[in-house]
């Protein structure tokens, strides 16, 4: 049980005072399991409070009402168990790439040798791929680079879990695509568990394994969980042949496009906050076949192939 | 030809044109109306001859190379080497802007990091702040009852406001995300002090002490001409009352190239700390 809901957002709500000595309610009601070593992609339109989640995920940010619990503990501030990656990469520029990886390593090991600090950075660094740049200051480096350094930095301190607010958003096409396969790779290898906000929705299909629809805000609540149909060895190239492909896409589109806003001024009949209506788009192209085959239990594996 | 390089031949030509101007403006108009012989001893040599009494540049180059040739002798109390006379005043500077900086980076540091001290030390930094630093000199003349000493509060009261106002400023504006990451990765108050407010906030500290180094220079030759018997300030008054021009020429001079080196010497710690994004 602790497995499936490593991390637990029980009935959170933030509000801010408003003039007139009214409340605005960003989002109220959120309810959300996530399960140990999974990849949660978050996605919804601005103003519906993501940014707040993950804060709150992370203890930058509480929540006027409920509780987060991760692993039987409630959330009471920031820990080094829960690492971030932020949008601006946020490194410090007077340190160099190994300075910046080194300060979280020293942080997460107080009492560590340098050396061995040092060598838990470069290993950090090597595995984003920038091994021979530890002596380069941020300005050196380009927008990609930076930001794999803050990746660095965020499984350096080896975190029960990674939350990453909107990490890839300010880079170009290309390396956005490098960036995504690296985050892949490492969060498959460690079987991290990952929390992240987006608002592209192909970088959602490719990356999580479930995608939490919020609601427009104000007043945001999860909509929907979906379940990721493509296959788990799916590859960002061959992404789009996928037989389910075009029905998780146009199930998300559609979803931010009308959905986000009906379904909160409309939730349909038995939408329980508490417990969101788990999906999974596509599912009707392939149910002939599945039930010809009689697995059901992991149909998106067998339908991928 | 490099920028440079052009800008040092008009510096030059623009130096040449100063100093014949001076020469030329300088040199005696021929033998005045026929007076009373006199009278005539009694005014000297520069009210019968029409010289002025304004020296010209060869003669104040002469008295810089005096000054250069012995800047250190000590004969008596009234009569000490330019050297010397700059060493007190530097001192003083020193001094009053040390105990400056060991009072307004910290005392920065606590406004910029907390709104509550920042709003209730606010007023009286304001009302300190545009008061003329000599306009202290009575008080501490009378509280600490020894004019070198004044001398240096004066120094510290007039380098304390910009280094505290840029301190707390630089402080205050620290990037949030910077202290979002140092929260994340459960760094202590102290800690975080050290790693990352003190070098976000260098830059910004480093100003204001550039900008406090320069009033201190500026203030302390006021001062020494108040307090008297020793300093460059000093110097300048008493060459006027011994009416020697160029060796107030000269003292300006000295004075504006040590006020460029320690000015000079704040900006390379400036740049030392300043760190590209």
């Amino acid at each position: 049980m602790a497995d499936e809901k490593f991390i637990s957002i029980e009935g959170i709500a933030r509000r801010y005072p408003a003039p007139g000595g009214r409340q605005t309610t960003i989002f109220e009601d959120l309810w959300l399991p996530v399960r140990r070593g999974e990849f949660v992609c978050m996605i919804g339109h601005s103003g519906c409070g993501k940014t707040t989640v993950l804060n709150i995920l992370a203890g930058l940010d509480a929540p006027s009402e409920g509780v987060v619990i991760v692993d039987g503990q409630a959330i009471e501030g920031p820990s080094l168990d829960r690492a971030v990656i932020f949008q601006g990469h946020a490194l410090l520029p007077w340190r160099s790439v190994l300075g910046n990886v080194a300060y979280a390593v020293s942080s997460r090991w107080r009492k560590a040798p340098k050396a061995e600090v040092e060598e838990r950075a470069r290993q950090a660094i090597a595995t984003v791929g920038l091994a021979g740049s530890e002596h380069k200051r941020p300005a050196e480096l380009s927008g990609g680079m930076k930001q794999r350094v803050g990746i660095a930095r965020a499984l350096a301190i080896e975190p029960k879990i990674l939350l990453m607010d909107e990490p890839f958003s300010a880079l170009d096409a290309l390396t956005r695509g490098t960036l995504q396969d690296e985050a892949r790779r490492v969060c498959l290898e460690r079987g991290q568990t990952t929390f992240m906000i987006t608002h592209d929705v192909d970088e959602a299909m490719y990356l999580a394994d479930r995608i939490v629809l919020m609601t427009n805000g104000p007043g945001a609540k999860v909509a929907e969980i979906v379940e990721n149909p493509l296959s788990k060895d799916r590859s960002r190239t061959d992404l789009h042949k996928h037989p389910r492909y075009y029905g998780l896409r146009n199930h998300l589109i559609d979803f931010l496009v009308t959905r986000s806003r009906t379904f909160r001024d409309a939730p349909p009949e038995g939408y329980d906050p508490r417990r969101p209506p788990v999906v999974r788009p596509g599912e009707e192209v392939s149910s002939e076949w599945r039930m010809a085959s009689g697995d059901a239990a992991e149909p998106w594996r067998l339908a991928g192939e | 030809m490099t920028l440079n390089l052009r800008a040092g031949i008009v510096s030059l030509a623009i130096l040449a044109a100063f100093l014949l101007t001076w020469h030329v403006g300088t040199q005696g108009s021929g033998p005045t109306q026929a007076m009373d012989p006199e009278y005539a001893k009694l005014m000297g040599l520069t009210a019968t001859t029409g010289k002025s009494a304004m020296p010209g540049p060869l003669d104040v180059a002469a008295t810089i190379w005096g000054h250069l040739k012995d800047p250190f002798y000590v004969k008596g109390a009234n009569d000490k080497g330019i050297g010397v006379q700059l060493a007190y005043s530097i001192g003083r500077v020193g001094l009053g802007y040390l105990l400056a900086v060991l009072v307004a980076i910290p005392v920065g540091f606590l406004i910029g990091m907390s709104p509550l001290m920042s709003r209730a030390l606010d007023p009286f930094i304001q009302v300190m702040k545009p008061v003329s630093p000599l306009a202290w000199m009575p008080l501490a003349l009378y509280t600490i009852k020894d004019s070198g000493i004044s001398a240096i509060f004066v120094i510290f009261i007039c380098s304390l406001w910009p280094m505290m106002i840029n301190t707390a400023f630089g402080v205050a504006s620290v990037r949030k995300e910077w202290l979002n990451v140092a929260r994340t990765l459960q760094v202590g108050p102290v800690r975080r002090a050290f790693t990352v407010i003190l070098p976000a906030a260098a830059p910004t500290i480093l100003t204001g002490m550039r900008i406090s180094i320069g009033i201190a220079w500026l203030v302390i030759v006021a001062a020494e001409m108040l307090v008297g018997g020793t300093g460059i300030g000093y110097f300048v008054w008493n060459e006027w009352n011994n009416l020697s021009i160029t060796n107030v020429i000269t003292s300006i001079l000295v004075i504006g190239l040590v006020g460029m080196t320690l000015d000079q010497a704040l900006a390379r710690a400036q740049r030392l700390v300043t760190f590209p994004e």
